[in-house]
């Protein structure tokens, strides 16, 4: 599903340059639940921003869903973003003068779907995170698990090929964060390729494989072992 | 790109953004609605300035001079300075023949009378007239003709009235063609009775004109001429024939060829001209600060939709990392200012003309009035809302551009 071969990043700051990611090999194979860590500063961000196609790489190979990455302009990467890409943030990201079903229908707006066919999808996903009741709420009326449920809810409606998820849990207490890591879960167990970046341990672990990183290379990549059952 | 314009979903789009900022929303709006407003407030007390010069000047035909005959101030072939001059019938022919590029000559007298009607009485001027008057100085009739050219053969005791002396003669409601007024002496038979509004006449007293060969006949003014009223026709200058004609009377009349006080005359053509410059460099001036006043509206919806824009820099972000093409944000932002500017310019409209109703409604009414019928004409209106919503959608392209420019990745980058 996704294919990363000798990846290089570098931002310029002032004169020099930033060597961020300094090839970096990933392959991340369908409905795989992959968690990235590392510390800030490690590359792990500007992994997920270049896998996300929010970013492009200056070096190495790069496929999504066997398509190779490169020389997009916008309206490739919007349309590639909109098809096979799913996202959920730190901070959510919800259009606070949206509804929640409105935010959950936005990506379908932008794929041409009607009005009324949107409505329905995103109330179907929407009661698939076990918000149906609050679709008609905005998001500063919702808690931050709703909003991230939301969130989740969006990142799903347009029924991508990987969900890339940026520290889901990182505004979020330790209970609510094991629910929405417990609908990632649910989402993956449907065969969805879902891919994390965080920093917390027991996060990580809750996944099937754990990328470190660290100075812009990957220093360990194992499977976990799934002992504690949930 | 129609179904774009025509989808609810992107009014929904543009509802929600204006909602959300309803603040900036209101201060936008009213700094176009201010300039398209002050647009047509100006334009139509322009239109209200000019209708009144209109009302004073209009019945004229614009390219006449007036011209009647005055004392010789140079003594010439052997007769003394200060010769009286009076103008005769023959001098009309001659000027006919002589001159090019004539459209009317039309010979006039002049005299004020008591005119009576029964216990009623008034004195006013009382003009003798040719048909042709009403060639040169339009009446607008209510009742009834202007004198014809069987009046003027026959000598007929016939008299044309003005409104004015209706409303001091006759009782309201009476009506008055076909009725007798005694004017020294003589009556008159009421043929027919114009509008009033007119200047270059017996003033506000009001006019009766008769027919120019009863005129002559009943104040035995023998084949004289009290004045004349020449037009050009658009070829010629009305001021070139003006001193052609005065120098031909001056031979016509043996009068010293550099004899410049000999002849009267008042140029309309030319004092029409300096008043329609003034009137045109009003408009000018008024369209200047309209269409400045607009411009400056417009970058101000322009400004504010670029501080918007940073302001939703992050929505934009997550709107692209949604899938939102760099042209579909930019189309929404973009008709976001041809919406607002379209809404302003409306409202903008309306208020001017509400005010000009005002206006119309205080002191626009009566023979007084500062302004008359203030109005802006449909194709300007149209006009301005046309350039308002190319100017709203070229200003909107900046804010626009901007939102696109800043890339999804930094548009979400945690603070």
């Amino acid at each position: 599903m996704i294919k990363i071969e000798k990846l290089h990043k570098s931002y310029p700051i002032g004169k020099d340059s930033l060597h961020v990611l300094k090839g970096i090999d990933l392959h991340i194979k369908e409905g795989e639940f992959v968690a990235i860590m590392g510390s800030s500063g490690s590359g792990k961000s500007t992994l997920l921003n270049i896998v996300g196609l929010l970013d492009t790489h200056d070096e190495g190979i790069y496929k999504l869903n066997g398509q190779v990455i490169e020389n997009l302009d916008e309206t490739k990467a919007a349309t590639l973003r909109n098809k096979f890409l799913g996202f959920i943030f730190q901070s959510f990201n919800l259009i606070t003068y949206k509804t929640a079903v409105e935010n959950v229908a936005l990506p379908l707006y932008y794929q041409g779907m009607g009005r009324k066919d949107r409505q329905k999808v995103a109330m179907k996903y929407l009661e698939k995170v076990g918000l149906k009741e609050r679709a008609n709420h905005l998001p500063n009326e919702l808690s931050g698990g709703e909003k991230q449920r939301v969130a989740v809810a969006r990142a799903l409606a347009t029924q991508p090929k990987v969900v890339l998820a940026d520290e889901p849990t990182g505004a979020l207490d330790s209970k609510t964060s094991h629910s929405v890591m417990e609908l990632l879960k649910d989402i993956n167990r449907e065969g969805m390729t879902v891919f994390v970046i965080t920093h917390e341990e027991d996060i990580a672990e809750q996944t099937d494989r754990i990328v470190r990183l660290k100075d812009g290379v990957i220093i360990s990549d194992e499977k976990v072992n799934k002992t504690v059952t949930a | 790109m129609l179904k774009f314009i025509f989808d609810q979903d992107t009014w929904q789009e543009i509802y929600s953004s204006i909602r959300k900022n309803k603040m900036r929303t209101g201060i936008t709006i009213i700094g176009v609605m201010w300039g398209i407003f002050l647009l047509v407030v100006l334009l139509g007390a322009a239109k209200g300035v000019e209708n009144n010069f209109n009302k004073l000047f209009g019945n004229f035909a614009t390219n006449s001079v007036f011209v009647w005959a005055q004392q010789t101030s140079k003594p010439f072939k052997g007769f003394q300075e200060g010769k009286g001059l009076t103008l005769k019938m023959s001098d009309l022919e001659n000027i006919k023949n002589e001159i090019e590029g004539l459209e009317f000559v039309v010979p006039r007298h002049q005299t004020q009378a008591m005119a009576i009607n029964n216990f009623k009485s008034g004195t006013f001027g009382i003009f003798g007239d040719y048909p042709e008057l009403d060639k040169v100085q339009k009446k607008e009739l209510v009742y009834g003709r202007f004198i014809n050219d069987n009046d003027i053969k026959e000598k007929k005791k016939v008299c044309v009235i003005e409104e004015e002396i209706y409303k001091q003669l006759f009782d309201e409601g009476e009506f008055p063609i076909g009725t007798y007024i005694k004017i020294n002496d003589i009556n008159y038979n009421v043929v027919g009775m114009y509008k009033e509004g007119q200047v270059g006449g017996g003033g506000p007293q009001g006019n009766i004109h008769i027919p120019f060969t009863t005129f002559q006949q009943v104040y035995n003014r023998g084949d004289s001429i009290g004045w004349m009223m020449i037009t050009g026709d658009m070829e010629h200058d009305i001021t070139q024939i003006e001193a052609d004609v005065k120098l031909l009377l001056r031979n016509l009349h043996k009068v010293h060829p550099n004899d410049e006080r000999a002849f009267g005359s008042f140029n309309l053509g030319e004092r029409i001209a300096q008043v329609t410059g003034f009137l045109t460099g009003m408009q000018f001036l008024t369209w200047f600060v309209g269409i400045a006043t607009l411009i400056a509206g417009v970058f101000a919806i322009g400004n504010i939709l670029l501080i918007t824009v940073k302001e939703r820099t992050k929505e934009i972000g997550i709107r692209r990392a949604l899938g939102a093409k760099p042209w579909e944000i930019k189309r929404q932002i973009v008709l976001e200012s041809v919406f607002l500017t379209s809404i302003a310019g409306a409202l903008g409209i309306i208020f001017g003309g509400l005010v000009l109703m005002l206006i119309d409604n205080t002191i626009g009414k009566g023979p007084e009035a500062a302004l008359t019928n203030p109005t802006v004409d449909i194709p300007v209106v149209i006009t301005a809302a046309i350039t308002l919503v190319v100017l709203g959608t070229l200003i909107g392209m900046i804010p626009a551009q901007t939102a696109i420019s800043i890339r999804p990745i930094e548009a979400l980058r945690e603070e």
